[in-house]
């Protein structure tokens, strides 16, 4: 009985592994090779921490309640000077050797192969472009090729905020005025999930994103895809639906190309059915969250600069729900 | 000079019995206002008490604020705080914490115990001291309360620009910020002043650098460290200000400004700030380690060494915290090596009070426990310091609540746990009854698993990708959990702090006359007998622990056999020594109980906040009276010269100093070093802000022509000249008197005229502040010249009224000497300030 139920279980939760659950977004649980080097010096300075930790507690316990002759030499100033300055300085200097040398950039020189995607803070999305001939314009979830390094370009619009994967690497902050760099390679494919990491207001919180990994040659099909224009609508509601699409003006923020909505001051929406978030990764993205976010966006992310549309009539927001979720 | 020597000190100056009255007068001389009227006290000890009150209210609210805190975070995507509350609420937390209690509380415990500690009677400036305090309290109330308006600031307690600009942060909250902080700095740096002066200048005789408490090395430290370092974010605060009220744009990008011009000013300040916290709660620690371990402190000499180097080093590491801004690979390189660097001395530290405990037999009670909590809670702080001083897993940790564990253990392990130690310590000294050891321990141990079980795990959440200042976070990340356990251990620790106050209402007893005294048998000269006014007569010290190694101290010190048994002049009085050797110089004559400082700080806080909230007429109003109290107080001070008074054994010292050796030139020469450190941080401001958008920066010939700051600077040079004379004229006499204003009025037409004529220089060349980031820096030349410019004028009219008086002559010349010292820096600013302006653009 209970071997026959675990398949069904098991190709169950395989299957759930492409589509549910968030990405990774763990320091410790690298999937790229920077933040797989900064986790190997993690755990060197885990140990290193837990063996200074460790000698001062000894000390510190035979102080008190050790042998006259040990108490005794603790109590030289000689002691003083071995263990608490030879002592870390040559430790601290190794330590610092070896994060200078961790600091080098790798491949720095190698520019070929390298991918460039742009990517611009706002308060509360991210605005993501994808370099080349035409630069792709996207939004909230950016989808990158395993293997390749790819190089961030940053930039922030409105205030200060900061570009983190942390299953990928590091952080570098977006500053309005300058631009920053970040080179990222993601080893394994996956969805690695990634959070502003400087305050920049209101909901800074719910500023997160989704970095999803493919394999080269899906990588290369999915970019085709995203740069070709909005696919057409199939069915009646979907067509109704871009029908109200540019009647209610939604075309003067967000942009759907190959139509005549090209507005630049929200999140591009060309394949927004083909994300896994909506209300940048606040949400799954699903028919009935799409529906939330136009209606009530605010309540769902308060602060943020989509005002709520309330004007639409139940049976308006499912075509424009199912208009949205056709542009894969 | 004085006559006295090192030899020639006796131990014993003074024969027994004493005259009759001489106590009484004594006594009569530091008598306190009675009732309500105690609000006008400047003594350091009622001053420090109310201090240490105000820190600790500070601590409980902003305190409470952290549960408030907690309670949101507790579960994943709680709607207990909207997010623009908890905003508030966490800008709160930090700026509350750090400025109204961490750097006050540290001040607090100074000027209660140092005179005690020193043998001094009180703190070298008593009134300013009551205002700094005044200052502060009223002020911090002020901001704590916009809290409950909904104007409290959101931009996290180091305000970035650009969020913290009007764009983006278009309410009153960013300028209550601003301008409630930026004017409780100035109660900082009084503080500062009346600290390095009191170390430096009026210990007991005998009581060598040497051999003085190491808390007053701390202390000494700490004061110096705020003279540099807070100039730096109160120019920060200014050109906010300014960008925010009149749109001169230093860190708005489109018009040449960056926005991390803001952070280096600000972490300049912000990294000294954490180890002006630290040292004096390092100090204390040294106090209680040898008394409760009953041997004296190991590594004396190594310890004040890293103190000075902590001090040092601490100056060379504010870009740790900005390690992921994008600098290049050098810079990170050189302060990843800085930020380990500084480990070194407070590992000499731990090792030194280890090897104290290790000399001598540690008894077990509640100051031990929580320096024994300390030891653990900061060596791990300072570990995972270590880490994040390493620019790799910085660049991971860097913002999530790795670096919030991190600089609680450190905050918190390293100051709150030995001020706890302290308040069991000391509250003997100051108090009828010791608290209680038993709830002690109790508070202990629910503070210490508290404290853990609410920041361990925060190292976790971190590492798992949970950034800080987040109000919430979705279920699906798994923080729930460490998030639950940390916010069980707040809980925790706070009910330790409950358990603390309930300690303290059923026990404490503040006295000024008859504390418990020493029932930890402790070596430094707190112990002694002491009164609202110090020790009956001051001791000549002849060691590092005096009460341990010179028998008999106390009593024959409360008989009156040691320096200055009672009051010679009549009033309250303290004696000035010599800074390296202590030797008497000098008999300094303090202020009593009055009004004025209370009323200047009260009126000093009003105009600070009307501005804020633009009433700009009552708030000049304010400021006006403000002024008016400052002269009177100032009217008040400079007694005259009397004949030389005797301390004992023959020796007699003036009563009255001018030039290098008076306590008033030193504090107007530590003044001089923060406006220097003021400036220079306006100058490399200036630069750097060339070196980003040099495409602002004028040519040449879009100056204004160099005629005109020639003729600037030629004023300005005239006008110390006119001072210079007027030295020439401070005899007395009806012919002089008209010379004297004659000559004041010209230096004064001069130094205005030359601040004038650089602004007009400017405007007619069609410069406007608004314009750019050039220009803005421009005119904040002028603007910091004005400041400036503005006190000299008041202070002139100040020198020119004492003249007429009679009371400002060649002999009683102090009020003279200060106004020169300010003038010739002012002048001197000025004149770098047009080399900067003029000069450099002309360079290329």
């Amino acid at each position: 009985m209970k071997s026959q139920a675990t398949l069904p279980v098991a190709a169950t939760a395989l299957a759930c592994l492409a589509g549910c659950g968030p990405g990774v977004q763990s320091v410790m649980a690298p999937g790229g090779s920077q933040a797989g080097q900064i986790a190997t010096l993690a755990w060197l300075l885990f140990g290193f921490g837990a063996v200074v930790l460790a000698i001062v507690i000894v000390a510190l316990w035979l102080a008190i309640r050790g042998s006259p002759r040990l108490r005794t030499a603790l109590a030289r100033e000689t002691m003083i000077i071995a263990l608490g300055l030879v002592f870390p300085a040559v430790t601290l200097t190794l330590l610092l050797g070896y994060g200078v040398w961790l600091m080098q950039p790798d491949g720095d020189h190698d520019d070929r192969g390298v991918m460039r995607i742009e990517v611009v803070g706002e308060q509360w999305w991210w605005r993501v472009a994808y370099a080349g001939a035409t630069p792709i314009a996207s939004a909230n979830e950016i989808t990158i090729p395993v293997g390749r390094p790819v190089e961030f370009v940053l930039n922030a619009a409105d205030v200060i905020h900061s570009f983190w994967v942390p299953s990928l690497g590091g952080k570098v902050d977006m500053i309005p005025g300058r631009t920053t760099r970040l080179r990222l390679t993601a080893d394994r494919a996956g969805i690695y999930r990634g959070q502003c990491a400087e305050y920049c207001g209101g909901p800074h919180a719910l500023m997160a994103f989704e970095v999803v990994a493919l394999p080269p040659t899906e990588f290369d099909a999915w970019l085709a895809r995203e740069a070709a224009p909005a696919t057409a609508p199939s069915t009646d509601g979907e067509r109704h639906g871009q029908t109200l699409f540019v009647a209610a003006g939604c075309g003067t923020c967000h942009a759907i190309r190959g139509t005549a909505a090209s507005g630049t001051i929200g999140p591009d929406l060309t394949h927004i059915g083909s994300r896994r978030s909506v209300g940048v990764d606040t949400m799954k993205l699903t028919h009935a969250n799409l529906v939330r976010f136009i209606a009530e966006g605010q309540h769902v992310k308060p602060g943020n600069r989509m005002p709520e549309f309330r004007i639409f009539r139940p049976d308006e927001l499912d075509a424009l729900a199912a208009y949205l979720s056709s542009l894969r | 000079m004085t006559d006295t020597s090192q030899r020639r000190l006796a131990s014993h100056p003074n024969k027994l019995p004493r005259p009759k009255g001489e106590l009484e007068a004594l006594e009569a001389a530091w008598e306190l206002p009675k009732g309500w009227r105690i609000l006008s006290a400047v003594n350091n000890t009622v001053i420090g008490y109310f201090y240490v009150g105000a820190a600790v209210l500070f601590f409980l609210l902003a305190g409470i604020l952290a549960l408030l805190m907690r309670l949101q975070l507790a579960v994943p995507s709680n709607t207990f705080l909207s997010a623009e509350t908890y905003n508030q609420i966490f800008t709160m937390h930090g700026t509350v914490m750090m400025f109204l209690f961490a750097v006050p509380v540290v001040e607090a415990m100074g000027v209660l115990l140092l005179p005690q500690m020193l043998g001094a009677r009180d703190l070298p400036f008593p009134r300013l001291s009551a205002f700094a305090f005044w200052a502060y309290f009223v002020g911090g109330l002020i901001f704590f309360g916009t809290l409950f308006f909904d104007l409290a600031p959101s931009g996290g307690w180091f305000m970035y620009p650009p969020l913290t600009g009007t764009q983006y942060s278009p309410g009153l909250g960013a300028d209550f910020w601003l301008l409630g902080i930026g004017f409780i700095e100035i109660s900082a740096i009084a503080g500062a002043i009346e600290l390095i002066i009191g170390v430096l200048r009026t210990r007991a005789p005998g009581m060598t650098l040497d051999r003085m408490p190491m808390f007053a090395w701390t202390l000494l430290i700490f004061a110096g460290m705020i003279v540099f370092a807070f100039p730096a974010v109160i120019l920060a605060t200014m050109l906010l200000e300014l960008e925010r009220a009149l749109g001169w744009p230093f860190f708005i990008p489109q018009k040449g400004g960056d926005a991390l011009l803001w952070q280096h000013l600000f972490w300049f300040f912000g990294h000294p700030e954490v180890y002006i916290i630290f040292l004096p709660a390092a100090g204390m620690v040294s106090m209680i380690v040898p008394t409760m371990a009953r041997t004296p402190l190991v590594g004396y000499r190594l310890i004040a060494v890293a103190l000075i180097a902590t001090g040092f080093f601490s100056f060379g590491l504010w870009v740790h915290h900005m390690f992921t801004t994008g600098i290049p690979a050098l810079s990170l390189s050189f302060f990843s090596a800085a930020s380990m660097a500084v480990a070194l001395p407070s590992g000499i530290q731990v090792f030194s009070w280890i090897a104290t405990i290790a000399a001598g037999r540690l008894r077990w009670s509640t100051p031990s426990l929580f320096v024994l909590g300390f030891l653990f809670i900061f060596t791990l702080g300072g570990l995972t310091g270590v880490m994040v001083a390493m620019v790799p897993f910085d660049w991971q940790a860097h913002d999530t609540y790795f670096v919030v564990a991190h600089f609680h253990y450190v905050l918190v392990g390293g100051m709150v746990f030995p001020l706890f130690a302290a308040f069991y310590y000391w509250a003997p000294a100051f108090s009828r009854r010791a608290l209680s050891e038993r709830l002690g321990k109790i508070t202990f141990w629910l503070m210490f698993a508290g404290f853990n079980v609410a920041f361990f795990p925060m190292h976790i959440s971190g590492l798992m990708g949970m950034p800080r200042r987040v109000y919430t976070y979705p279920a699906v990340m798994e923080w729930g959990v460490l998030n639950m356990i940390s916010t069980i251990g707040a809980f925790l620790f706070a009910a330790g702090v409950l358990i603390f106050l309930v300690d303290v209402v059923r026990n404490l007893r503040p006295t000024v006359s008859q504390p418990i005294g020493n029932i930890w048998n402790g070596p430094s000269l707190e112990w002694m007998h002491n009164h609202v006014y110090g020790p009956r007569s001051v001791p000549l010290v002849e060691s590092r622990d005096p009460l341990w190694d010179q028998p008999g101290l106390s009593e024959e010190s409360k008989a009156g056999r040691h320096y200055l048994p009672g009051t010679v002049t009549g009033v309250r009085e303290t004696m000035l020594t010599s800074p390296i050797e202590a030797i008497p110089e000098a008999l300094l004559r303090l202020p009593g109980a009055g009004w004025t400082p209370i009323l200047a700080a009260v009126l000093t806080a009003g105009f600070f906040m009307l501005l804020t909230v633009k009433a700009t007429v009552p708030a000049l109003l304010s400021g006006v009276l403000a002024v008016t109290a400052i002269l009177i107080w100032m009217w008040e001070s400079d007694p005259r010269p009397l004949a030389r008074a005797e301390i004992g054994h023959g020796i007699k010292v003036p009563t009255y100093v001018s030039g290098p050796i008076s306590h008033s030139w030193w504090a107007m020469v530590v003044l001089l070093l923060v406006a220097g450190a003021l400036y220079l941080s306006y100058a490399f401001s200036y630069l750097y802000l060339w070196t980003v958008s040099p495409q602002v920066w004028p040519r040449p010939e879009q100056l204004p022509p160099i005629v005109w700051p020639l003729m600037s600077a030629a004023l300005l040079a005239a006008s110390s000249g006119f001072i210079f004379l007027i030295s020439r004229v401070l005899p007395g006499g009806f012919r002089n008197n008209a010379a004297f204003v004659v000559l004041t009025a010209l230096a004064l037409i001069a130094l205005v005229g030359g601040l004038g004529m650089e602004i007009l220089a400017h405007w007619r060349a069609g410069l406007r502040p608004d314009a750019d980031a050039h220009a803005a820096m421009v005119y904040m030349a002028s603007f910091l010249q004005l400041d400036l410019v503005l006190a000299l004028v008041v202070m002139a009219a100040f020198v020119i009224a004492r003249r007429l008086a009679g009371l400002l002559n060649r002999r009683r010349r102090v009020v003279y000497d200060n106004l020169s010292l300010l003038w010739h820096y002012t002048v001197a600013q000025g004149l770098l300030g047009l080399l900067l302006v003029h000069g450099f653009p002309r360079l290329q």
